[in-house]
């Protein structure tokens, strides 16, 4: 752990986005993650993502579980509103905080250990709600603040770093998600910052759930010889299948790609996805072909990574298949509705209690 | 783009910008350091082995390593690296153990030096240790040049300019005061192995308009602050001009103040933009309530009855030229009363006594031709050095020239090739001392420049020898000192140990970092993580392809502020803090020797005596 903060002198030709705001400003506090943690370059991305995106940061709330990956809101985003949960239930918070104020941004950051074990029920009935947020899994195979135990995301053969090999089957977040109906889901690495950031854009643009699984390798317990999520590994396996990049509304659409090349999808702000380099028979629209897609590319031992399925956006722009749209909840904030319309009062309670009757 | 050899003593003496900017490369963030921990001597000898006067310096340096701090491209002041260096000289304890010892038996060589200023000190200084017998020739009853004749004593008490001419006069110089060189060829006669000529730049510029020699009121800056030193002028008008603004005109009107001048101003030809006087020496001036007038050109000096009365000035403004040479435009005349003028606007050096005959090349303005790099002329056996070599420079410069010219008496004497430069060294040792500390105070800290206190304006023009600054104290020093951004510890990167993690990309408050395939120059600095703003001044360094992707590490050194974040969050060490100490040699020394001093031969005797009187016991 460093003694010092980071210093707040920085670049003098920085720039600042729209709200005058830099880079740094989208900082939070000092890492106390293990030097080099994959979670730190996550962390980066992020930062990078929500200054490109011209989010200002009290409007995002920020949610977390438990382990190395719950510690890492922390460290972006210092003005937005955090909540550090426990084990496992950062989706049931985030969807209390996204059903009381649908304005905020939701992004929750939780790990394989987070999502896939204690809190698979919970990551299961999120996606299936489709609340509007940003699912981080920072997916490293092992849990990393109990001294690196496998997870259960972690890969057959894999080797933990005092020799023993994993047996157990890995759930897959990605297939999972597909499985469960997500409208976003993305696999990246944490080294690989180019392909990360465009799809956090993304992802913080689509309405509905979005997932993104980021390999973030764990440098004390997992990144040795044998293990399949260690930086060499992930180098060695990595294959960017698709290449998605973020086009913000009003923005002209590039021209530059060859026709047949490119493929954009609309996101429903009127944002847009432009795939590029995506192989003939790929739609990263067609949920069954990306599935069979991705499961084949993991028996030829591939890590398969890009922005893998995305659902178009109605024709008005809207999507009446996620949370707000299910339950039919007030399009304002809580906070800003009449007291009278929150607690109408004993009649109106003596009323309903009355249709149960 | 190639990798960089950091194993070259040159790339990280370039990211010690203080260091690569002195002309005689004081190790300063060192000599800082040492100061922070309150080794004031030490911090003196390590100044005075490579600038040779670190009280004077750190007076009136010319400070050639402040504008070019890091510090100021990033909070727009530099480190107070001058006066932090007169901190170590007023603390100090005693430094004669810590000379070097001369040799009782000599070498058998004889040099003879002109003029007992600055560069000659500094050749008698390097070759007094070696065994040689130095002999320095001063046309003035006092040594010193330049130093003691023109630096007012506001500015350098008297004290601190003997202790440290006597610090080498006292390793045996053969000093012959009043005894002023009037033929080299002469001294050729004379049994000397090699001459060095620092006979300085005496000559002050004139200014040829009319009325110039019709009274007895108007002086030559330098010759009339020689006058004030030696007690020749004690007083002045009421009224004085003083035509330029360079250093020596600061000083000039200043020194009039204290004189009993009541109105005392400056007359500058072009605007402040265009002044010579280093910002600092203006800044007291102006504190002193001089006025400065720009854009008069002086046109004559009107004299009534043999007595000066004012001086006639064209009121000009500048445009460039078709050649881009800026051109004046004379708008109307301005006639200024004074009672005494004083021509500040520059000087040359002199050379009626050498002879044109005796294989010295004169160039067309008739200065010897002098070679860069060994400071000989065309006759074997002469070098010149200081202000003499290529007209006015500073004092830092000349102690240099010194130093070079040491260099080249010594291979001459010994018959060696003076064009084979004794190499730099480099030390690179790791800073590390646990798990995230370091043995520097690696934070950024973001206190503003300490501002040097001056004594009261009226009670500093009671004497001419009142010493206007006072020196940081200790709190103003602690805080000082934390400014430095101790460049010379690097950020010393493994290429084969990195696992391009990020980590150091994404800590780094200045964006110096970069991972990327590489390119051709023109296509790598154009994919940096921060675009480069002083390039190629400020190197990149260049790593070895790293071994996972094989794309390459960048870093501009330009802003980095050494704070060691990229090594603390780097898990394979491939960052490290490396203390890079450049090795300097010294003639008659190779890089990190030093001579034995008067301390350590006792300390050695010593032990030598103890071992034997033990063996004797057994």
């Amino acid at each position: 752990m460093s003694h010092i903060r980071k210093p707040r002198v920085h670049h003098p030709g920085l720039a600042r986005n729209r709200l005058g705001l830099t880079r740094r400003d989208y900082e939070g506090a000092m890492s106390t993650l293990c030097a080099g943690c994959g979670h730190d370059s996550i962390t980066a991305a992020i930062i990078e993502a929500f200054w490109e995106l011209e989010i200002a940061p009290h409007e995002v709330a920020k949610t977390s579980g438990i382990g190395c990956s719950g510690k890492t809101p922390t460290y972006f985003l210092k003005e937005a509103h955090g909540f550090n949960g426990v084990h496992g239930r950062m989706p049931s918070i985030t969807t209390g905080a996204h059903a009381a104020n649908r304005d905020l941004v939701c992004i929750g950051v939780s790990g394989d250990g987070d999502s896939l074990s204690i809190g698979m029920g919970q990551f299961a009935h999120v996606v299936r709600r489709n609340v509007d947020m940003l699912y981080i899994i920072e997916n490293n195979g092992v849990y990393g603040l109990t001294k690196g135990q496998f997870s259960a995301s972690a890969d057959v053969g894999s080797k933990a770093k005092r020799g023993q090999v994993n047996r157990e089957h890995p759930i897959d977040s990605v297939l999972l998600a597909l499985n469960l109906g997500a409208g976003f889901v993305a696999r990246s690495f944490s080294g690989d910052k180019e392909q990360l950031v465009p799809i956090l854009k993304a992802g913080l643009r689509h309405r509905g759930f979005a997932l993104i699984d980021v390999i973030s390798p764990c440098v004390t317990f997992n990144d040795h010889h044998g293990s399949t999520k260690s930086y060499q590994y992930t180098r060695d396996h990595y294959n960017r299948l698709v290449y998605a990049d973020f086009v913000p509304p009003a923005h002209e659409i590039a021209a530059t790609y060859e026709s047949g090349d490119a493929r954009t999808v609309k996101l429903h702000d009127g944002s847009a996805i432009t795939f590029r380099k995506v192989p003939g028979d790929y739609d990263p629209t067609d949920r069954d072909r990306v599935y069979g897609y991705i499961r084949e590319r993991q028996r030829s031992g591939e890590v398969a990574t890009g922005l893998l399925y995305v659902e178009p956006a109605l024709e008005d722009g809207g999507n009446a298949s996620d949370f707000h749209g299910i339950q039919g909840t007030v399009p304002e904030p809580l906070t800003e509705c009449a007291f009278e319309d929150l607690c109408p009062g004993a009649d109106a309670l003596a009323k309903l209690q009355g249709r149960f009757r | 783009m190639k990798p960089t050899d950091t194993a070259d003593p040159r790339h990280y003496h370039r990211v010690v910008d203080c260091q690569w900017g002195c002309p005689a490369h004081t190790n300063v963030p060192e000599y800082i350091r040492l100061i922070a921990n309150g080794h004031y001597t030490e911090s003196y000898l390590l100044n005075r082995k490579s600038n040779v006067f670190p009280g004077i310096l750190g007076r009136t340096c010319d400070r050639p390593c402040e504008p070019v701090c890091r510090r100021v491209r990033l909070d727009g002041e530099p480190v107070a690296i001058c006066r932090l260096k007169r901190v170590a000289a007023d603390l100090r304890d005693d430094i004669t153990g810590h000379l070097p010892a001369i040799p009782q038996r000599k070498n058998g060589r004889r040099i003879a030096c002109v003029g007992a200023g600055a560069a000659s000190l500094t050749v008698a200084n390097d070759l007094l240790p070696l065994g040689y017998e130095v002999t320095i020739f001063e046309k003035l009853a006092r040594p010193g040049g330049l130093m003691w004749t023109n630096i007012p004593e506001f500015r350098l008490p008297a004290r601190v300019l003997w202790e440290e001419i006597d610090q080498i006069l006292d390793m045996g110089v053969d000093l012959r005061l009043n005894a002023p060189v009037d033929s080299l060829a002469a001294l050729l006669e004379e049994d000397y192995d090699a001459v060095f000529i620092g006979s300085g730049a005496p000559k002050g510029k004139e200014l040829k308009l009319p009325g110039r020699w019709d009274s007895e009121q108007v002086h030559i800056g330098i010759d009339w602050l020689e006058s004030v030193r030696f007690g020749h002028v004690t007083e002045c008008g009421e009224r004085v001009l003083v035509i330029g603004v360079g250093n020596t005109a600061m000083d000039c009107c200043r020194t009039a103040q204290r004189l009993g001048a009541k109105k005392v101003r400056v007359m500058a030809r072009k605007t402040k933009p265009y002044f010579k006087a280093s910002p600092w020496e203006l800044d007291d001036a102006i504190e002193e309530q001089v006025e400065i007038l720009e854009n008069h050109s002086p046109s004559r000096f009107i004299v009534e009855e043999g007595r000066l009365v004012a001086m006639e000035f064209d009121r000009v403004t500048w445009s460039p030229g078709d050649d881009g040479r800026l051109r004046a435009t004379v708008h109307d005349t301005r006639v200024i009363e004074c009672d005494e003028v004083i021509l500040a606007i520059g000087q040359d050096t002199a050379f009626p006594w050498i002879e044109r005959d005796i294989g010295i090349d004169f160039n067309r303005w008739e200065m010897p031709v002098v070679d860069k790099a060994t400071f000989m002329t065309s006759r074997a056996g002469v070098f010149v050095g200081g202000d003499a070599a290529w007209g006015p420079e500073n004092i830092i410069w000349a102690v240099e020239h010194g130093h070079q010219a040491a260099i080249s008496i010594h291979a001459y004497c010994e018959d060696r090739p003076l064009t084979d430069r004794p190499p730099e060294g480099m030390n690179l040792v790791s800073q590390k001392m646990g798990l995230h500390e370091w043995s520097y105070s690696n934070d950024y800290d973001e206190a503003e420049r300490v501002k040097m206190r001056h004594v009261d304006l009226q009670e500093r023009f009671r004497r001419l020898d009142i010493e206007v600054e006072e020196g940081f104290d200790i709190e103003q020093t602690l805080t000082e000192v934390e400014r430095c951004l101790n460049c010379d510890i690097q950020t010393h990167f493994e290429a084969n140990l990195c696992i391009e993690c990020d980590a150091c990309i994404d800590i780094c408050p200045l964006d110096c970092l970069t991972i990327a395939r590489n390119g051709p120059e023109e296509d790598l600095t154009r994919r940096l993580t921060a675009p480069l703003l002083n390039y190629p001044e400020e190197p990149l360094f260049i790593s070895e392809e790293l071994p996972q992707t094989g794309r390459i590490m960048v870093k501009d050194e330009d802003l980095c502020v050494h704070c060691g974040l990229c090594a603390e969050r780097c898990p394979t060490a491939a960052w490290d803090m490396r203390k890079s100490d450049l090795l300097v040699p010294y003639a008659g020394l190779g890089a990190g020797e030093s001579h034995p001093t008067l301390l350590s031969l006792a300390m050695a005797g010593a032990a030598g005596e103890a071992a034997a009187a033990s063996g004797a016991e057994r």
